[in-house]
C-alpha cells in the first residue's frame, strides 16, 4: 500500500480497503508505523528461517495446550481408575495421572493433541538451539544486537523451565521420577536447601501442592514471560533490521531482500502451517511419552531407562558423571555431588552464553554496528570455541543416556562413565584445535580459488607433452563474495608506560587483553591484497591467451563431462 | 574369565526349605529318560559343571561352574530353554539364543538334574495360565511388577543395563513358563523371588501383566522400542529438526531460472 | 573501548587501502518460468489450488475420521483414531502450507528491494534533546535538591518487598527435622503390594523382597488405611526397604551391625542417598544394587557401601529381629539418615547417634 497509495481509491482494492482503513486509522493512527513496516525487507536465506521453526512451535504448543486444559485436571487427589485402558483398571492414582489417562484414551483427539503438543515442546527447545547456534558461528549477535542475544537466552531458559513444568504434570511413573530428583537437586542447595524444598512441594515430598504449583507456573506464569519476550525479540529484529550474508550489492549499509507484505508474509505464514502440519504428522505417526504404559507415581516404584526430555539430558549426564563429593563443615552438609552438575552445570551454560557477546568485545575491542554475518571459518576461534562447547555440551547428552548406550551396544555403563568423565574436560580441546585447523585449511582454499581460479575440469597438453588441468577465474561476483569479510586487524602492544614513564592505568588488564586479542587471532588466514589479485589476474590471463576460449558462459565441466554452473 | 565365573545361579537353592510345587524326581519319570539325560549331561555340561554335576571351581575359589545339585528341574528347564546355557563363548552374560535341545532334550536334563537332589520344579499349565486371569489380578500384577521388576526390566519390559556389561534382558517373545521360572529360580544376577512372598498366584498374575502390556497396541504410533525419552529426543533432532530445516532449505532456496526476460 | 586498529592506520607499511575485489553491485535479475511463460504460471496456479482443495478434503476426513473411527480399533496396531485424525490434520496443514509457500516463491514479485539501513543509535540532537528533558524532570521534582523525601521514599519502597515475601512464607511449613522415618522398634518387614509379613524361613539365599513398614498396611475400624493418598506416598519415599538374603560368611558386618542380620537376612532403604530414586537392581552374586537413575551402586554385603556413581552416604541399613511369631520386625528407626542429603542433615545424624 505504499508506492500506489495515491490513486488507489480509483482501483478495486482501494474502492473496497479504503473505508476500513480510512476507519482504522480515525481511531489508531497507525499508518504512518504501518506505510514503514507493510513492506519491510528481509534477506533471504535458510538459516534465517530456523528461529521461526521455534516461533511456530511455541504457537502450536499454545494452540494444543489449550486444548488438552480443557480436560487436565491437576489435583493430586486420591481416585480409583475405570477406564479405557484395561491393565490399570481398579488402580488407585491420582486426579491429575487419571485425567491424562482419559486425555489418551476417551478424549477423541487427546492423544493426538497430547503427542502433538509434546512433539511441539521437543522441537520449540530444540529449533531454540539451533537458531542460536546459527546466530552464534556468524557473529550476529554483535553490536547493536547483544540485547537480542540476551533475550535469546532467556528464552531458551524459559523454555526448558516450561519443558520441565510440562513433564512433571501428568504425574505418571516417570514424571513423579523427575520430580523426586528435582526434590534432591533443591534439598542440595546449601543452607537454605530444606526451605526451598519445604516451600517448594509444600513440605515432604511430595506432598499435595507441587501439581497444582506447576501447572500455574506452567500454563500462566512461564508462557506470559515467553510470549513477552517473544514479543520483545520480534520487536528488535524489526527496528535493527534482519542481518545478510555478504555478496554483491549486500553491504552494512543496506538490506537486500523480499518486501514482508506479499512475500514474507506468506513464506512465513506457510511455515507456520508447514510446523504445525509436521508436529501434527508426528503426533500422528510417533509415539511420544506413553504415561499408561509408566503406571501411576509411587516412590517405591522406578523404571529402568528413567530420563528426562532431551533439553534437560546434559544435566542428567552431569550428574551422573560428577564424584560422589559431599562435605561436612559449619555444621552444614554441603552436597557437592548434586549441587556443582545439577545448579552448577546449567548455571554455567547459560552464564557463558550471557556474557560472550561482552567478553567477544573486550578481546576484539571491536565497537562497530555489524550487520553482515561472518562465515564461521572467517572466525576461526570463536567457530573453534563454539564446537569445543557444543563437545561438552554433547558428552553430557551421552552421559544422561549411558545406561540405553550401554544395553543397545552390549557396552558397560561404568566404562562408559569412565571415559566421559575424562572426555569431558579431553574432547573439547581436541575439537576446538580440529575445528580451528580446519577452519584455517578453508580460508586457505577460498584464497586460492581466488588466486589460482577453479579447475574447469578441461586437460590441457603442453607441447612437450605434460598435462594439466585449465584453470579459470571465478566470476567476480563470487570473488567478491569470498573476500568480503574483514581483514585480521594488525595487533600493537599495548602502551605500558605514559609518556612520562608512568605505569599507565590498567596497565595488566590491558596486557592480558592484548596477549588474548593475538591469540584470538593467531593462525587466522588473511585474504589475498590487492596485489595478490593482480598477480592473479596476470597468471590466469596467461591461460586465456589460449587458442581455444573457453566463452562467456563456460563454468567448467564435472568428472562426468556435465557442465557445472557456480 | 571373571565373566564366566559370574555366570550361573539358583545354586544355592539346595539350603533352604521352602520347595516348589512336587519335589524333585517324580515317580512317572521313567529311568530311561534319567539316562538319556545324563547322557545328555556329560557329553554336553560335564565339561564345565563336573561329571556328576558338582560344580567346578578355579584356582581363586571362584565358579567355574557352578554346581547344579538341588537347582531343580525349573532352573535347567529356563536356562537350557532359552539357549542361555549351553554357553557359546564366555561373556559378561549368557545371552538368550536359539536353543540348541528339543523339547524333549530339555524334560530329559531338566529330569536327570532333578534327580540328583530336590528342588524347584518346572510350574504347571495352571500356575502360568495367564489368559485365566481377571482384570482385578492383572491390575495386581502391574503393581507386582513396578514394584519388584521394571527397576531392572523397564516399565514394557524392553530391559536395562546393570553394572560391568550385564543386563536385565528384554521381556519381549518370553514365554510364561520361562517368566515364572525365572523370577522362581533367580537365574544369573537376578535375585529370587520365592512362593512363600511371591506367591504362584502373583506370579501367574505378574505375567498376566506383562502379556496384557504387550498385547496393547502402541496407541500413538510407532514406539521406538519402549526406551523412552532418549529414542524421543532422537526422533526430535532427526525426524523433527532435520524436516523442518530440510523445509527451511526449500523455503529459502533460489529456485529455478530462466535467461530469458519479460 | 576504542576503535579497532585498523590496517590503513598503521604507521610503516603501506598496505593497500581497498578491497583486493570491488563490489559489482546486485546481479541483473533472472526471470523464473512462470514471469516469462504464462501458461507455466497458470499451472503452477492450478498445482497450488489443488493443494488447498485437497487441504479442505482433508480437513472433511478429519471430522468424518472422528465421527466414525471407535477409539480401540487399530491400525498397524496403532490407535487408528490417532492416526486418521493426525495424518488428516497434519497433511491438512502441511498442504495450506506448502500451498501459500509455493504461491510466494513461484509467482508472487521476486524482484529483491534494497533498504537502507541506519545505525541503531538516535541521532546527536536527540539524545541531548533527551538528556535534557531527564534533567528538567529532576530539576523539576526536586529529587535531588529534597533527599529525605528521596531517601524515605527509597526505603520504604524496600519495606513493601517485605509484604510480598512474607506472603510467600505459607508456600509450605517450615522444614522440620528428617531424621525420623515411620519405622519403630517392633514393627514388622512386610512385602510391598501384598503386605504380607515375612518369615526368615521363607526367603532363600539370594532372593530380593521389596518391603513396606507394616503400618503402611494398617487399617482402622472401618477397614480403610490409616495412612493413604499423599500421606502414604510421603511415608513410602522415606520408609521403603529392600530385604536380602545371602551367605552368612559373604557379609562383612562393620563393628556395631554384627547382629543386625537374621540368618544372613539384611534389610536396607530402598531409597538412594543421592536423589532419592528407589533402587532395587539387586544382583545377587555380586550383591551389589544399582540406582537407575544415576548408576550409583552400593554393596548390601558390605554395609551398603558406595562402590561406584555420585552417591556419597552409603545406603542405611535397618536393623531387623524377630518378633515372637517368628516374623521379621524392625529393631529400631534407621539409625541413618534416608534419602537424599540436605543442609541439616550433619547436624540431624549426630541428634541420631546421641539417642542411639
Amino acid at each position: 500500500m505504499s508506492a500506489s497509495f495515491t490513486p488507489v481509491q480509483e482501483t478495486a482494492l482501494g474502492k473496497k480497503a479504503g473505508g476500513p482503513v480510512e476507519w482504522l486509522d480515525d481511531r489508531l493512527g497507525l499508518a504512518g508505523l504501518a506505510k514503514k513496516n507493510l513492506r519491510k525487507v528481509f534477506p533471504e536465506h535458510w538459516s534465517f528461517m530456523l528461529g521461526e521453526i521455534a516461533l511456530w512451535s511455541f504457537v502450536v504448543l499454545l494452540i494444543t495446550g489449550t486444548f488438552l486444559t480443557f480436560w487436565y485436571q491437576p489435583s493430586m487427589a486420591e481416585v480409583t481408575y475405570n477406564g479405557t485402558y484395561k491393565p490399570l483398571n481398579g488402580l488407585e492414582m491420582s486426579l491429575a495421572y487419571k485425567s491424562t489417562l482419559d486425555i489418551s484414551f476417551d478424549i477423541r483427539g487427546g492423544l493426538l493433541l497430547r503427542q502433538i503438543h509434546h512433539w511441539a515442546a521437543a522441537l520449540f527447545v530444540a529449533a531454540m538451539m539451533v537458531h542460536m547456534l546459527r546466530v552464534f558461528f556468524t557473529g550476529a549477535y554483535r553490536k547493536p544486537r547483544e540485547i537480542n542475544w540476551l533475550i535469546g537466552v532467556g528464552l531458551l531458559a524459559l523454555g526448558m523451565i516450561e519443558g520441565f513444568a510440562g513433564y512433571s504434570l501428568p504425574d505418571d511413573l516417570l514424571s513423579g521420577t523427575g520430580l523426586r530428583f528435582v526434590d534432591g537437586l533443591v534439598r542440595s542447595v546449601p543452607i537454605v536447601g530444606s526451605y526451598l524444598e519445604f516451600f517448594i512441594f509444600g513440605g515432604e515430598f511430595p506432598g499435595d501442592e507441587i501439581i497444582p504449583r506447576l501447572y500455574m507456573a506452567h500454563i500462566l506464569l512461564i508462557p506470559a514471560l515467553i510470549l513477552g519476550l517473544i514479543g520483545a525479540h520480534m520487536l528488535l529484529l524489526i527496528y535493527h533490521k534482519h542481518t545478510q550474508w555478504p555478496g554483491p550489492g549486500r553491504t552494512e549499509k543496506n538490506v537486500v531482500g523480499y518486501p514482508m507484505l506479499p512475500v514474507y508474509a506468506a513464506k512465513a505464514g506457510g511455515f507456520f502451517f508447514v510446523v504445525f502440519g509436521f508436529t501434527a504428522l508426528m503426533g500422528a505417526l510417533i509415539q511420544i511419552n506413553p504415561v499408561w504404559a509408566y503406571g501411576p507415581y509411587n516412590p517405591s516404584e522406578v523404571t529402568a531407562g528413567s530420563q528426562p526430555d532431551w533439553y534437560m539430558g546434559f544435566s542428567e549426564g552431569m550428574v551422573r558423571l560428577m564424584p560422589n563429593w559431599e562435605s561436612t563443615f559449619f555444621n552444614y552438609t554441603w552436597s557437592w555431588n548434586v549441587v556443582i552438575p545439577g545448579m552448577g552445570g546449567l548455571g554455567l551454560v547459560f552464564t557463558s552464553l550471557a556474557i560472550w557477546p561482552f567478553l567477544e568485545k573486550w578481546v576484539t575491542g571491536d565497537n562497530r554496528e555489524h550487520h553482515l554475518l561472518e562465515r564461521p571459518r572467517n572466525a576461526p576461534t570463536r567457530t573453534a570455541l563454539g564446537v569445543a562447547a557444543m563437545t561438552a555440551y554433547g558428552v553430557g547428552w551421552i552421559a544422561g543416556g549411558n545406561d540405553i548406550i550401554a544395553t543397545k551396544f552390549h557396552m558397560d555403563i561404568y566404562a562408559i562413565t569412565w571415559v566421559l568423565r575424562f572426555g569431558f574436560f579431553i574432547f573439547p580441546v581436541i575439537a576446538f584445535l580440529i575445528t580451528k585447523r580446519i577452519c584455517i585449511g578453508l580460508q586457505r582454499a577460498d584464497a586460492n580459488r581466488i588466486l589460482h581460479g577453479y579447475e574447469t575440469g578441461v586437460l590441457e597438453r603442453t607441447p612437450d607433452g605434460g598435462y594439466s588441468e585449465r584453470h579459470a577465474p571465478l566470476p567476480v561476483a563470487e570473488q567478491y563474495t569470498l573476500t568480503a569479510h574483514e581483514r585480521v586487524p594488525v595487533l600493537e602492544a599495548p602502551v605500558q608506560t605514559d609518556v612520562n614513564g608512568v605505569d599507565a592505568p590498567h596497565g595488566r588488564k590491558e596486557k592480558l587483553r592484548a596477549k588474548v586479542r593475538e591469540y584470538w587471532n593467531r593462525d587466522t588466514l588473511d585474504k589475498p591484497t590487492v596485489e595478490d589479485v593482480h598477480h592473479a589476474e596476470e597468471h590466469l590471463g596467461h591461460h586465456d591467451g589460449h587458442p581455444i576460449a573457453l566463452g562467456e558462459d563456460f563454468q567448467g565441466v564435472s568428472e562426468t563431462g556435465i557442465p557445472r554452473q557456480h | 574369565m571373571l565373566a564366566l565365573i559370574v555366570v550361573g545361579g539358583g545354586a544355592y537353592a539346595v539350603q533352604t526349605t521352602a520347595l516348589s510345587p512336587a519335589s524333585a524326581a517324580d515317580d512317572t519319570t521313567s529311568s530311561r529318560e534319567l539316562d538319556a539325560g545324563r547322557q545328555l549331561f556329560l557329553i554336553g555340561c560335564a565339561s564345565c559343571h563336573g561329571v556328576n554335576a558338582q560344580g567346578i571351581g578355579t584356582k581363586d575359589d571362584k565358579n567355574y561352574g557352578p554346581t547344579l545339585i538341588g537347582v531343580g528341574a525349573a532352573a535347567v528347564d529356563f536356562q537350557v530353554g532359552t539357549g542361555r546355557m549351553p554357553m557359546a563363548q564366555s561373556g559378561p552374560q549368557a545371552p538368550r539364543k536359539t536353543p540348541e535341545y528339543d523339547a524333549e532334550e530339555v524334560r530329559q536334563l531338566s529330569a536327570y538334574i532333578a534327580s540328583l537332589a530336590p528342588g524347584p520344579s518346572i510350574p504347571s499349565s495352571e500356575d502360568t495360565d495367564y489368559e485365566a486371569a481377571s482384570t482385578e489380578d492383572v491390575r495386581e500384577g502391574g503393581e507386582f511388577f513396578r514394584t519388584n521388576c521394571t527397576a531392572c526390566h523397564n516399565s514394557v519390559g524392553a530391559g536395562g543395563a546393570l553394572p560391568d556389561g550385564r543386563y536385565a534382558p528384554k521381556l519381549d517373545g518370553v514365554s510364561a513358563k520361562h517368566i515364572y521360572e525365572a523370577m522362581l529360580t533367580g537365574p544369573q544376577q537376578m535375585p529370587v523371588f520365592g512362593d512363600s512372598v511371591i506367591t504362584p498366584e502373583d506370579k501367574r498374575n505378574v505375567i498376566a501383566y506383562i502379556k496384557a502390556v504387550q498385547d496393547q497396541p502402541n496407541y500413538g504410533g510407532l514406539a521406538g522400542g519402549g526406551l523412552g525419552p532418549v529414542v524421543d529426543g532422537l526422533f526430535t533432532w532427526v525426524v523433527g529438526i532435520g524436516v523442518l530445516v530440510g523445509f527451511a532449505i526449500w523455503i529459502g532456496a533460489h529456485g529455478a531460472r530462466v535467461k530469458k526476460k519479460r | 573501548m576504542s576503535e579497532i586498529e585498523r590496517p590503513d592506520d598503521h604507521d610503516g607499511q603501506e598496505i593497500e587501502p581497498t578491497e583486493p575485489i570491488q563490489d559489482p553491485g546486485l546481479p541483473e535479475h533472472q526471470y523464473r518460468p512462470q514471469d516469462v511463460d504464462e501458461s507455466q504460471a497458470r499451472r503452477t496456479e492450478r498445482q497450488i489450488a489443488l493443494m488447498f482443495v485437497t487441504a479442505a478434503a482433508l480437513a472433511l476426513v478429519f471430522c468424518v475420521s472422528y465421527v466414525v473411527i471407535d477409539k480401540d480399533q487399530t491400525f498397524l496396531n496403532w490407535s487408528a483414531q490417532n492416526f486418521a485424525l493426525g495424518a488428516s490434520l497434519g497433511g491438512a496443514l502441511l498442504l495450506v502450507g506448502i500451498g501459500i509457500i509455493q504461491w510466494a516463491k513461484k509467482l508472487m514479485s521476486d524482484h529483491e528491494m534494497v533498504e537502507y539501513r541506519h545505525s541503531a543509535a538516535s541521532d546527536e540532537d536527540d539524545r541531548v534533546a533527551v538528556l535534557e528533558q531527564i534533567n528538567a524532570g529532576v530539576e523539576e521534582s526536586g529529587i535531588q535538591r529534597r533527599p529525605l523525601l528521596r531517601n524515605t521514599l527509597i526505603g520504604s519502597m524496600g519495606f513493601m518487598a517485605l509484604p510480598v515475601v512474607f506472603l510467600l512464607g505459607d508456600l509450605g511449613p517450615r522444614p522440620h527435622s528428617q531424621r525420623f522415618t515411620v519405622w519403630k522398634k517392633g514393627m514388622r518387614v512386610v512385602a510391598d503390594v501384598s503386605g504380607a509379613p515375612i518369615k526368615p524361613s521363607d526367603l532363600e539365599v539370594g532372593e530380593l523382597v521389596n518391603g513396606e513398614p507394616a503400618v503402611l498396611f494398617e487399617e482402622d475400624e472401618t477397614g480403610e488405611r490409616i495412612l493413604h493418598g499423599t500421606e502414604a506416598l510421603q511415608a513410602k519415599s522415606k520408609a521403603a526397604v529392600i530385604i536380602v538374603r545371602m551367605r552368612p560368611e559373604d557379609i562383612t558386618p562393620s563393628k556395631g551391625r554384627e547382629n543386625w542380620n537374621v540368618d544372613g537376612i539384611l534389610c536396607y532403604s530402598k531409597i538412594c542417598t543421592h536423589v532419592g530414586c528407589p533402587i532395587s537392581l539387586y544382583e545377587q552374586q555380586t550383591h551389589h544394587v544399582l540406582c537407575p537413575c544415576h548408576q550409583s551402586t552400593f554393596d548390601l554385603a558390605d554395609n551398603g557401601k558406595v562402590i561406584f556413581g555420585p552417591a556419597h552416604r552409603p545406603l542405611p541399613q535397618l536393623p531387623l529381629g524377630v518378633d515372637s511369631e517368628g516374623y521379621l520386625i524392625a529393631m529400631s528407626d534407621f539409625p541413618e539418615i534416608v534419602a537424599p542429603s540436605y543442609p541439616e542433615l550433619a547436624r540431624d545424624q549426630k541428634k541420631l547417634d546421641k539417642n542411639s
